[in-house]
């Protein structure tokens, strides 16, 4: 039976850190993954605030993964009502087609 | 009363320079021929005090410079050799004045026309009454300027803006001697003032100066570097090319500024210098032989050209040059007098020309003119009034100053002066063939004029024959009267200390012959001049088939201009020509301003790739600046 440890906890966060890196680039399809994406970066930034609170027995961290559970949600509602907005603009959320910044 | 004369043009000109569209054409021009008429009113005042009072003055109107030791004023000195240079030009100048009322008629641009001549007064009468070179050479270049303007006037023909440029720039080739020589005299006196320079001139007679790597002497080099200012100004010989083309002016302004009064201010500075130039021969010699062969020079060019006014003009540069060498010999009250007739003569000759070429449509060339002498019979008698007193026909003004001159270089007893003589009376053979050429050819012989038929000839409005008269009154009169005054055996009163003779005035009589031979040549050359132009042109249509080659280094003016244009013109041109095109466009902007230009957009061109515009590309780079950041803040 492995102890479960400080290590896997933060090679968990990592690894979900880094699957939300790679989907915000390799995806070229949906504007809303990318949304999910820095979703993703956020959990695995609090998986670790959470892990080194009880590692290090101070709930300052838990405090604070509270507080990013609810930015986080504040921001993909503000995130959500962007791309509503933009799809009735445009007509498509559609990664490829947001280029107007090309210069 | 001094400043009134003086300042009244400047203001006249103010006034329709500035205010000329408001006021209009009309009023600018009766406000400025007033104001000019009222300082000539008001010079005779002066000139009559003088003469009968010994008047003198030096009125300050305010300190110009005050730095240390050195002193210039601006100021309005009045001795007599001023005297009579206000009375010159202002009078002349007022003629001018409301001669051009008449003569520009039909322009559009007459109150700035008016402005221009005022100017011009103006600067004539500060180069006059000048107390210190300094203030000379501010008048000096006013007249450049206001002669560049006039002659620029119609600003819209090429060969005028060509002509006006030319004037400028071989004007500028004299006033840079006449500045060196003006900085010589500030070097070695510390001072600019005349009375100071003057009274040093003698302590300084034996100085010796390296200039360009040789030893001259002091006064001299000054002298002689006086002197180049006052060929360029007087268009005497290599730096006369400016004044034919200065005729693409109009005619009033060939009268005032291109004859009586600005070309005369060269012969005026030596005038004024005398004391300097009295100490040196060699300066002195230097410019009898200028004068002599510009008066000779002049005289042959003016045999063979066309153009009714380039002839007087030619005409001018001659007796310029007698003014010239009468000062050469030591002459200077006798070029003064000179200077005097000829300004009434010279401009009587360039007013009429003006009514000549008035009458006949805006023509020039005088093949085209002839047998209208019944149609326009004042412009005529005017002209013949003009060209007896040029050519010195007896007992007319010419007679007096030009006898004079010979006669004095007669006396002078040296070896240039007898050349001089020799010189001055053959010129006056050629000034009687060529002024009596243009007299027959313009108004006698066959009608020659295929544009505009006979009956069209009309004479001028009374605006441009009154003024011609008043100038004819005083070509007829001026050498009777001021004879005595200004060459007389008293006249070394007259001119008190405003010349410097060093050499007392000869007194003993000039033989006989010598009296005799300029007027009969004069009076003989008529009758011959008739034949040759009039009665029989066969004879000197067959003279010139045979002699080409020296009609054709005639009519082009010996060559000179050519010669500049090789010497000169070209090789500037294609220095200027490499400098702009090598030297400014394809090494300067170049590199400079055009390189960096294109350097940037070159590399905001590159830049621009990074601008994809997809959001995962700016996600990841902000992602990879992020831990670039987040390592070098670990790491140090």
């Amino acid at each position: 039976m492995i102890e479960i440890g400080l290590g896997h906890y933060l090679t968990l966060a990592a690894i979900i850190f880094t699957i939300g890196i790679i989907g915000i680039f390799l995806n070229r399809k949906n504007v809303i993954i990318i949304l999910m994406s820095i979703e993703l970066i956020l959990l695995a930034v609090n998986i670790n605030l959470v892990s080194f609170s009880v590692y290090l027995q101070n709930l300052v961290g838990q405090v604070f993964a509270m507080f990013i559970l609810t930015v986080a949600a504040a921001e993909s509602a503000v995130g959500l009502a962007i791309i509503v907005i933009y799809y009735k603009n445009k007509g498509s959320i559609n990664v490829e087609h947001i280029s107007s910044l090309k210069g | 009363m001094e400043y009134a004369i003086v300042l009244l043009p400047l203001l006249g000109s103010i006034i329709s320079g500035f205010f000329g569209k408001r006021l209009g054409a009309k009023s600018c021009q009766i406000l400025t021929s007033s104001f000019v008429s009222i300082s000539a009113i008001l010079s005779f005042f002066i000139f009559y005090d003088v003469l009968t009072q010994d008047y003198s003055s030096n009125k300050l109107i305010f300190t110009w410079i005050s730095s240390g030791s050195f002193h210039v004023n601006w100021s309005i000195n009045i001795d007599p050799l001023t005297s009579v240079m206000l009375v010159v030009v202002s009078l002349i100048s007022s003629i001018i004045h409301f001669y051009s009322i008449g003569y520009m008629d039909d322009d559009p641009h007459k109150a700035r026309f008016m402005a221009y001549l005022s100017l011009f007064t103006f600067a004539m009468l500060t180069l006059v009454t000048a107390d210190n070179f300094l203030q000379l050479y501010f008048g000096w270049e006013g007249v450049g300027l206001c002669s560049y303007l006039l002659i620029g006037f119609w600003y819209k023909k090429p060969s005028a803006n060509a002509a006006a440029i030319k004037a400028f720039i071989v004007n500028r080739v004299g006033d840079f001697g006449l500045a060196i020589g003006i900085f010589l005299i500030f070097f070695f006196y510390g001072t600019v003032n005349y009375n100071e320079v003057f009274q040093q001139t003698p302590l300084l007679i034996q100085k010796q100066v390296i200039f360009l790597g040789i030893e001259f002497n002091l006064i001299t080099l000054i002298c002689l570097l006086l002197f180049v200012g006052a060929m360029g100004k007087s268009a005497q010989i290599l730096l006369h090319t400016w004044l034919p083309d200065a005729m693409e002016g109009p005619t009033p302004v060939s009268a005032l500024i291109h004859a009586a009064t600005m070309v005369t201010a060269g012969v005026f500075l030596v005038v004024r210098c005398s004391p300097i130039f009295e100490y040196s021969q060699v300066a002195l010699n230097v410019v009898t032989a200028v004068g002599m062969t510009t008066a000779f020079f002049a005289a042959t060019v003016a045999l063979v050209q066309n153009d009714i006014k380039k002839i007087v003009a030619y005409s001018t540069c001659s007796q310029l040059g007698y003014m010239f060498f009468a000062v050469g010999v030591g002459a200077y009250h006798v070029a003064i007098f000179h200077l005097f007739t000829h300004a009434f003569f010279k401009a009587l000759l360039f007013l009429g020309s003006g009514c000549v070429i008035h009458s006949f449509n805006d023509e020039q060339d005088i093949r085209s003119m002839g047998g209208v002498w019944k149609k326009i019979p004042f412009t005529y008698v005017l002209m013949v009034i003009g060209t007896l007193a040029l050519t010195g026909f007896p007992f007319l003004s010419g007679y007096y100053s030009k006898e004079a001159i010979i006669e004095f270089a007669y006396l002078r007893g040296s070896t240039i002066g007898y050349f001089a003589a020799a010189v001055g009376i053959f010129t006056a053979l050629l000034t009687a063939i060529y002024s009596w050429r243009l007299i027959f050819k313009t108004f006698h012989g066959k009608y020659n004029n295929k544009e505009s038929n006979l009956s069209s000839i009309h004479e001028s409005p009374l605006t441009m024959l009154i003024p011609s008269c008043l100038l004819a009154i005083g070509a007829i009169l001026t050498g009777i009267l001021f004879k005595e005054m200004f060459i007389g055996y008293d006249s070394s009163q007259f001119w008190n200390s405003s010349i410097l003779f060093l050499q007392s005035i000869p007194h003993e009589y000039p033989p006989t012959w010598l009296l005799v031979i300029t007027p009969t040549v004069v009076i003989i050359t008529i009758p011959i001049a008739y034949y040759l132009f009039v009665a029989n042109e066969k004879i000197l249509k067959n003279f010139v088939l045979k002699n080409q080659v020296i009609y054709n280094f005639l009519v082009n003016k010996w060559y000179f201009d050519e010669l500049y244009n090789f010497i000169f013109v070209e090789p500037l041109k294609k220095i200027g020509l490499f400098f702009w095109k090598k030297g400014d466009i394809n090494t300067i902007d170049r590199y400079g301003p055009d390189g960096l230009s294109r350097l940037v957009k070159i590399i905001s061109d590159k830049a621009v790739h990074f601008q994809s515009g997809y959001l995962y590309h700016y996600a990841f780079v902000m992602l990879i600046g992020f831990s670039i950041l987040l390592t070098y803040l670990i790491l140090y």
